[in-house]
């Protein structure tokens, strides 16, 4: 019934094509682990330190909704790995949905499957070799992770519950994602529909955290493979047979891809595509309304997720106040400078990882000069009577522009929903600038991928290892002690933290120049060099 | 003669890997001109270079009295091209990238993109993600000859099409010659070539081997021919043109100078043809021949 002939090939094709992809997740995610882990190790020496935190996050139910509950507050793994485990498991469900879609639809949408297909591969093969290098790589960081664990101190029982939960719910959203490819003809609506379910089932178990007892979440989350992970509870009572649930979904979710994958035609999607215009609107006569009209779908995607975000964070921050719920605590936030200290610390933290994903949002709008260089589309806009530079320009103006609105959106809604929990109006003026004042570091990581795009057309993908280095500096590089001249490295360093520290125009200033510089580096050097493809 | 293309000794190397070799092009305006060569000779790396896209190692280009790598944009209003391999924004109708293409050249005809679209039968409705190959060539077909440009640039751009839609493009470039546009045709089938062109160059290894009109180029094309007849052929052996004859009971199998065709068909007539089958001579017989011819002389 299944034709797999091929599958081998298929995956060996895939581990090439992903070489440095896969190592990156797996060196982000175990590293990222094991340094949280250690880091809570030298934190929470004590067991009340650890109650004490457990106590500050279960009672505010904005963390709840974002990080679930600490169910024994007294374990060390518990309370110090709480910021990963929904947070990770989210993130692998991403990492799973992209490389599913990325090997089948996108695949096929390309018409490279058509070419495979005419050589000896079953039908079945491509999604086959897609799961099998999806499922793998999950086992791979769950294992690695667990292992890491150990290493750094905690119990080995809870060590492998944490891994395998993050595991499973990366592979329910691998079979998820591979329905998904099943149903569209594109696989941006694939990876749409793969990651819209996967922010419905992160809200479904916020809902059932937060309205469930400090025992039991409510019946929502148990509706969530995100929730099944959180309910293994590693490290409180390692329930390893929760691992059914999503084991269970994954295996009967693929059954179902490949029972729809067997009923259609190799390039057509179950659901229709609409028919749409027989003439372009006035908007399609410039590359930059080209360049909006490509870009405009995702970017509302973002707006969407940018109120969210900002809203949480405004919440938050009013909360931060209402965590001291042990004299103790107070007194140490007295000593450290009051809460107001504390909260704008917290509001330039969230700041700082917002201004990480707005420049994540503006490298996917720049390479998309490279995927149109590599499709042969720059190639026929080129070959109309339009500038390189222009061309060129249209996307770095939705990169830059893109990023700037975020920016804008984040602050905006981050000080609004604070300014109505406190009633303090003149706090969103200070959050929109706690928000902007990172629009340079983003601008420079926006230049430097055009200027990728320049000089080394080819490498440009390598924009997202700056990126990420970059993210790992800001975030380990203190925890790891890392002298402050590479910590300086990251363009975020220079930033001032707003609210709370003084604000410095000169390293905005430099920054804006570099980002300039890198730009009209790239534009420069695009129009002197031989369009490549592939 | 006024002269629409003209290349001199172009060299393009990709890495260690030489593309082109000295090459030698000269399309006059007005022409329909054959550019013929085995996939790999270099085809889709010239018309890159005449379009800017690409930037040749040494060599001189002129096309349209222009230099395509620093005046790119000004000559493309003048110019339309059609890739080889066809991409389309998925997200996009066939009707939508037909007027964007349009409109970034410079304006298309809209009476001729309604002629096109009924005659290449095209949906423009549809998402191009949906297209086959066939309907992503026609949509950049389209794009490129309702535009109203001087030269057409196109890279085998029958390759997906069907053999009715194909007799469409050929009757349509056939109307573009008598309204004066220059098309340069690239194509690596003899019989496409020889049916639309007024002159072709034969590229082979990223140099011109040939260049002049496919009838001055008889003297090295064959057709082969079969026949089975009423009666036994004699007196075949030694008639001038004929070569490779083979004869077996009442079939006769041999190869045929063009110019000597007309003689033997007559004499077959005779005889008493019951069939006939007959191949036109292919690219590959061509340069078989050519270097045969270029090794004896
Ligand atoms: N971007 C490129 N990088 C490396 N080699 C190339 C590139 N483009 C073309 N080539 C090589 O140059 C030669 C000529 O290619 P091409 O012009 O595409 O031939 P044709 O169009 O006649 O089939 C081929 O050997 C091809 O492999
Ligand atoms: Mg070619």
């Amino acid at each position: 019934m299944i034709g797999v002939a091929g599958t081998r090939a298929l995956i060996r094709l895939a581990l090439r094509r992903d070489r440095v992809l896969l190592p990156v997740w797996v060196v982000v995610m175990v590293g990222m682990t094991a340094a949280t882990s250690s880091a809570g190790r030298d934190l929470f020496t004590t067991v009340t330190s650890r109650i004490d935190a457990a106590a500050a996050i279960n009672g505010s139910p904005s963390f709840v909704a974002m990080l679930g509950r600490i169910y024994d507050p007294t374990s060390l793994g518990n309370t110090s790995l709480i910021k990963l485990t929904t947070f990770g498991a989210a993130t692998l469900g991403v990492v799973a949905s992209m490389l599913v879609v990325r090997h089948t639809r996108r695949e096929e949408e390309n018409g490279r499957l058509e070419l495979l297909g005419a050589a000896v591969v079953g039908r079945q093969a491509a999604l086959a070799a897609a799961l099998i290098v999806t499922l793998g790589t999950m086992l791979v960081i769950g294992a690695l992770t667990s292992l890491a664990l150990v290493a750094t101190g905690l119990p080995t029982g809870g060590a492998w519950a944490f891994g395998m939960a993050w595991a499973a719910t990366g592979m329910t959203f691998a079979a998820i994602a591979a329905v998904a490819a099943q149903l569209t003809m594109s696989a941006r609506s694939a990876n749409a529909i793969a990651l819209g379910s996967l922010g419905l089932f992160y809200a479904l178990r916020a809902i059932g955290d937060t309205v469930g007892t400090a025992d039991e979440p409510a019946i929502w989350s148990w509706l969530s493979p995100i929730g099944w992970g959180q309910q293994v509870r590693a490290f409180a009572g390692d329930r390893v047979g929760v691992l059914g649930y999503p084991i269970g979904a994954t295996v009967v979710i693929l059954a179902v891809a490949f029972v729809l994958a067997s009923r259609r035609d190799l390039g057509a999607g179950l659901l229709p595509d609409r028919a749409g215009a027989p003439m372009a609107p006035p908007s399609l006569t410039t590359p930059l309304g080209l360049a909006w009209r490509l870009q405009r779908g995702p970017f509302l995607g973002w707006v969407v997720g940018y109120l969210m975000l900002g809203f949480l964070t405004g919440n938050l921050a009013a909360s931060v106040g209402s965590f001291a719920s042990t004299d103790q605590l107070r007194d140490l936030i007295r000593r450290l400078g009051g809460t107001q200290v504390l909260t704008d610390a917290f509001v330039a933290y969230m700041f700082g990882f917002t201004a990480c994903l707005t420049a994540a949002y503006s490298i996917t709008v720049a390479l998309r000069l490279r995927a149109e260089e590599e499709s042969g589309l720059a190639e026929q806009m080129l070959a109309t009577s339009v500038h390189r530079r222009t061309w060129l320009a249209s996307h770095v103006t939705i990169a830059v522009g893109g990023a700037t609105v975020l920016s804008l959106v984040a602050g905006l809604s981050a000080g609004i929903a604070n300014a109505m929990r406190t009633g303090v109006g003149s706090d969103v003026a200070g959050a929109v600038a706690a928000s902007v004042v990172y629009l340079p570091a983003i601008w420079v990581i926006t230049g430097l991928a055009v200027a990728l795009f320049g000089y080394l057309p080819r490498a440009s993908s390598s924009a997202w290892g700056v990126l990420v280095a970059i993210f790992l500096l800001d975030e380990l590089g203190a925890l790891l002690g890392l002298p402050v001249w590479a910590r300086d490295l990251s363009p975020f360093a220079h930033i001032p933290r707003l609210p709370g520290n003084a604000m410095t125009w000169t390293p905005l200033v430099i920054l804006t120049a570099l980002a300039l510089g890198l730009l009209a580096a790239g534009v420069l050097r695009f129009r002197r060099r031989d369009l490549t493809t592939a | 003669m006024n002269m629409a293309i003209i290349a001199t000794g172009l060299v393009k190397n990709f890495g260690s890997a030489r593309a082109l070799d000295g090459l030698d092009l000269a399309v006059a305006a007005g022409e329909v001109h054959g550019f013929l060569g085995p996939n790999g000779a270099g085809k889709s790396t010239t018309l890159r270079i005449l379009l800017g896209l690409l930037k040749a190692d040494s060599g001189a280009v002129t096309v349209l009295g222009g230099n395509p790598w620093t005046d790119a944009v000004e000559l493309h209003r003048r110019m339309a091209y059609v890739p080889g391999d066809v991409a389309l924004w998925p997200s996009l109708t066939g009707g939508e990238v037909i007027d964007l293409l349009g409109r970034l050249r410079g304006g298309l005809n809209p009476t001729r993109r309604k002629d096109l679209l009924d005659r290449f039968d095209l949906d423009p409705t549809k998402k191009t993600r949906a297209y086959s190959k066939g309907n992503r060539q026609k949509v950049a077909l389209i794009a490129a000859l309702a535009s109203d440009v001087e030269l057409l640039l196109l890279d085998e751009p029958t390759a997906g099409l069907d053999p009715l839609m194909e007799s469409s493009f050929r009757e349509y470039i056939r109307e573009e010659r008598v309204q004066g546009r220059t098309v340069l045709l690239s194509s690596h089938i003899l019989a496409e070539a020889e049916a639309l062109s007024d002159r072709v160059s034969i590229i082979r290894n990223g140099r011109i081997v040939e260049t002049g009109s496919l009838a001055q180029m008889r003297h090295v094309t064959r057709t082969s021919l079969t026949a089975t007849l009423r009666g036994v052929p004699d007196g075949f052996t030694g008639l001038p043109g004929l070569h490779n004859l083979a004869v077996d009971g009442t079939t006769l199998t041999c190869e045929v100078d063009a110019v000597a065709l007309d003689g033997l068909l007559s004499r077959l007539a005779s005889i008493g043809v019951v069939s006939l089958s007959c191949q036109p001579p292919t690219l590959e017989d061509l340069f078989l021949r050519h270097y045969a011819s270029t090794t004896t002389s």
